[in-house]
């Protein structure tokens, strides 16, 4: 199988370069990420970050045939040849598939993304009743690959104004949290013209997000809980 | 040479469940703690934990924490620790409410209690029916946990070193350690953690077998370290095989099916569990099912037309159970198995998931060796939770759900004893002149080897020797080449070369150095398999099928030099409860 891979070394390489690859697979290399380690068992050079090889880490996300996904979770069999494989946009390259993640994090730190509470908590547990734990479902299961803010040009334009779809959707998971008690001032953190409204509903976030996540539809309850507390 | 030099009151290795549970209380304790980790936090494979937390809330119905160290005795086939058993059983409770207060998004009952489901090995009035003890949040309660815990350290500001590498412990002349080596991979840069107690939760070595539940990260790094600085391993025997890997991919799917209602069938179509655990069926513990699908495929009745697999069926639970309690699973079966088990039964065997053994340790997370007489003298300054560790709370074999009950209990206790220690031992003790030596020796070694053998081919040998060799049922002449075969390949390790020599964010140089670590593991586990002659848990000798509690009811030492093995005892005494004496084992 035929590979593109984007390939830059700072220490010998004066600027990033494509290398192509011509792999024989075996019939167990049923995802992406088999095929690159394969590709790296005979270039060990090729670098990438991978992990649990199942979708849930969030290590392996990077740019395939020019969409954003996770690399385990991809199947070879749905994916034209070459490959084409660049890092994740948007964020400075370390080296090969490598990025730096550091300004996709200082937004997921700013929501102070914790549950915040100051009432002495209970001897059991806080109750919770099922319909008000629903309403975490689809929030709760980020895994912070970053695939949904580097596919946002409203990240790529202010990624140290615009906290970007994955800080949004935890934004609103503690916003949404009936244990939460500090709505208030995560929606004064908020409101801001870069912070929230740079989100212009694009919905490149939606189309990438590995986990089937909606952050278009979190951003726009964040923008009617504000609206509701308003009037 | 002197490396640079970063001082700590502790250093905490691994940012997974008990790391960041550590973590959370040193920093929220005010000390300056320093976490390493090789992935960012949420990275750590915790994150891949299923099913639920064991504790004996009630919420569902009776329930007590004797009950659960019942269980987990029993489970551990008698080889667990009782006092360690009894510590964590007892603290359950107490760590999940914890959680629950730090934010985690348990499933909720009708009430607003947190919701439990049955799971493998758990029962009501010691063995009588099952009972819903494990607090899940739908069927991925390790990533919910995980996040939880690092989104409350970045609360306490707790400060992280990601993606940097521990390389080697660094002991003085006494025995006291004094911190490690590590390497930042972004730069290449190698440093000194000069730090007053050291924690390891390092997590475990899934990855020395072949067919593996675990991440890649998963490469026994703490062990290795620990080995080469003369801290032996205990129990390394102890392997489990997850009943329910996806055939082929080897990822696991949750027991949490089988507690939901699912069951397996054989190629006839039936339950067959209930001919090997007729109280229990699906629901018996973990060794005890893999072995009976180990045992249907080997009589041919194994699915599919290679006959190798087993099938999970619960379609009868119906899309809207499965949708609420195992959407996980739903998305692994299609992406990995290409069924949609709403429809189709998924084909499954059992895979190597969990290591119980690891870094000795008493109930305080305090790392403990033999000296003299005493077989479990502590050792200054190092501490140990988690997979790494070995408390011993598993035994022979660990209960589902018991893992991160684990990881919390003694992420926990191991976090408020190196307060303690901290409070009576003030100031750093001085690092000896040699604190770097074996750290740049392997460095050194590895930038200079020259007509070496490649990492992944060597390591390849030995996932192969590791499954061909100490699997699910384990043959005398099968251990006695293994451990020819294994020593083999740990004499290709010390040869490995990389072909990439660059400092920049370097994996080529990471997974070399992570094969120094697995091959310790790899070592250890064939030599104490190959020692043990009985079948004890997940430990099964076709020329041993018995337990044997006169000779060994015995916990396995084993040293890195020449591959020396020890014996010291099981602690069959509880902290207040009565013992729980070894009897037959059936579900």
């Amino acid at each position: 199988m035929k590979f593109r891979i984007y390939r830059y070394d700072p220490e010998k390489d004066s600027s990033p370069y494509m290398k192509d690859y011509d792999v024989a697979l075996e019939p167990s290399d049923r995802m992406l990420l088999d095929a690159l380690v394969r590709i790296k068992s005979q270039d060990d050079s090729l670098s990438l970050r991978r992990s649990c090889r199942e979708g849930v880490c969030g290590s392996d996300a990077m740019n395939i045939n020019g969409k954003n996904g996770l690399a385990c979770i991809t199947k070879l069999a749905d994916l034209r040849e070459p490959v084409e494989l660049r890092p994740l946009p948007g964020l400075p390259v370390i080296r090969d598939l490598i990025v730096d993640m550091s300004q996709f994090f200082k937004q997921y730190h700013s929501i102070r993304p914790y549950l915040r509470n100051e009432e002495p908590p209970p001897e059991r547990e806080r109750l919770q009743s099922p319909a008000e734990r629903e309403e975490l479902d689809g929030l709760y299961e980020c895994i912070l690959c970053a695939c949904c803010s580097t596919a946002c040009p409203s990240f790529w334009w202010n990624p140290d104004k615009f906290v970007g779809p994955a800080g949004l959707l935890a934004a609103y998971r503690f916003i949404a949290d009936s244990r939460d008690q500090a709505t208030n001032d995560r929606l004064d953190d908020l409101e801001d013209p870069y912070r929230l409204f740079r989100c212009h509903s694009i919905m490149n976030c939606v189309d990438v997000c590995p986990k089937g996540l909606n952050p278009t539809h979190a951003i726009g309850k964040i923008k009617e809980v504000m609206v509701k507390r308003m009037v | 040479m002197a490396l640079p030099t970063r001082k700590f009151d502790a250093v905490v290795v691994g940012a997974g469940g008990a790391g960041l549970r550590a973590a959370l209380q040193l920093s929220e304790a005010g000390l300056k703690v320093g976490v390493l980790s090789k992935v960012f936090p949420t990275r750590s494979h915790t994150v891949a934990a299923q099913g639920g937390i064991g504790a004996s809330l009630g919420n569902m119905g009776d329930d007590s924490w004797l009950w659960h160290m019942y269980d987990t005795v029993k489970g551990s086939d008698y080889l667990g620790d009782q006092d360690a058993i009894e510590f964590m059983c007892r603290m359950a409770p107490e760590v999940v409410y914890e959680l629950e207060h730090f934010g985690m998004p348990f499933d909720r009952n009708n009430d607003g209690t947190v919701y439990q489901r049955p799971f493998g090995g758990h029962s009501q009035n010691f063995g009588e029916r099952p009972v819903q003890r494990s607090c899940c949040a739908a069927d991925r309660t390790g990533h919910a946990m995980l996040h939880t815990l690092y989104q409350r350290n970045v609360r306490a500001n707790t400060v992280f070193f990601v993606e940097w590498m521990a390389l080697d412990l660094v002991r003085d002349a006494s025995g006291q350690v004094l911190g490690v080596t590590a390497m930042e991979m972004e730069t290449g840069e190698v440093w000194m953690f000069h730090a007053r107690a050291t924690l390891f939760a390092t997590g475990g070595a899934g990855r020395i077998f072949a067919a593996s539940t675990n991440a890649f990260i998963n490469t026994g790094d703490g062990l290795g370290m620990a080995a080469r600085a003369g801290i032996p391993l205990e129990d390394m025997e102890f392997w489990q095989f997850h009943p329910t890997g996806v055939a082929g991919a080897g990822v696991l799917i949750t027991e949490g099916v089988r507690g939901e209602g699912g069951y397996l069938l054989n190629k006839d179509g039936e339950r067959f569990m209930e001919r090997y655990a007729p109280t229990m069926k699906d629901l018996a513990s973990r060794d005890v099912v893999s072995r009976a699908m180990a045992t249907e495929i080997k009589e041919g009745r194994g699915c599919g037309k290679d006959a190798d697999y087993i099938l999970l069926k619960l379609d009868h639970l119906g899309v809207d159970v499965i949708e609420k309690r195992l959407p996980g699973i739903r998305e692994i079966a299609k992406k990995f198995a290409n069924v949609d088990p709403v429809r189709d039964p998924i084909p499954v065997v059992p895979t190597c998931h969990y290591q119980m053994g690891g870094i000795p340790t008493n109930y305080h997370g305090e790392v403990v060796v033999p000296a003299g007489d005493d077989p479990a003298v502590v050792v200054p300054g190092f501490y140990a939770a988690g997979e790494c560790a070995c408390a011993s709370v598993h035994g022979a074999n660990r209960l589902g759900t018991n893992s991160l009950t684990d990881l919390l209990v003694f992420g926990k206790a191991s976090g408020n004893r190196v307060i303690e220690f901290l409070r009576e031992n003030p100031g750093h003790k001085d690092l000896p002149a040699d604190a770097a030596e074996r750290t740049l020796a392997r460095l050194a070694r590895l930038d200079g080897q020259t007509g070496g053998e490649s990492v992944h081919e060597v390591g390849a040998a030995m996932r192969r020797t590791m499954q061909a060799h100490c699997g699910v049922f384990r043959f005398p002449d099968m251990l006695t080449e293994g451990v020819e075969q294994i020593r083999a390949v740990s004499e290709r390790v010390k040869r490995t070369e990389i072909k990439d020599k660059s400092r920049t964010f370097n994996t080529a140089r990471v997974e070399a150095l992570e094969l120094e670590n697995l091959i310790e593991v790899a070592r250890a586990t064939m030599v104490s398999a190959e020692a043990r002659q009985e079948s004890r848990g997940a430990h099964d000798r076709a020329d041993h099928h018995q337990r044997d509690d006169v000779n060994w009811l015995k916990h396995t030492l084993w040293y890195r030099d020449d591959d020396r093995l020890d014996y010291k005892p099981v602690k069959m005494k509880p902290l207040t409860a009565e013992t729980f004496e070894p009897k037959v084992r059936s579900y």
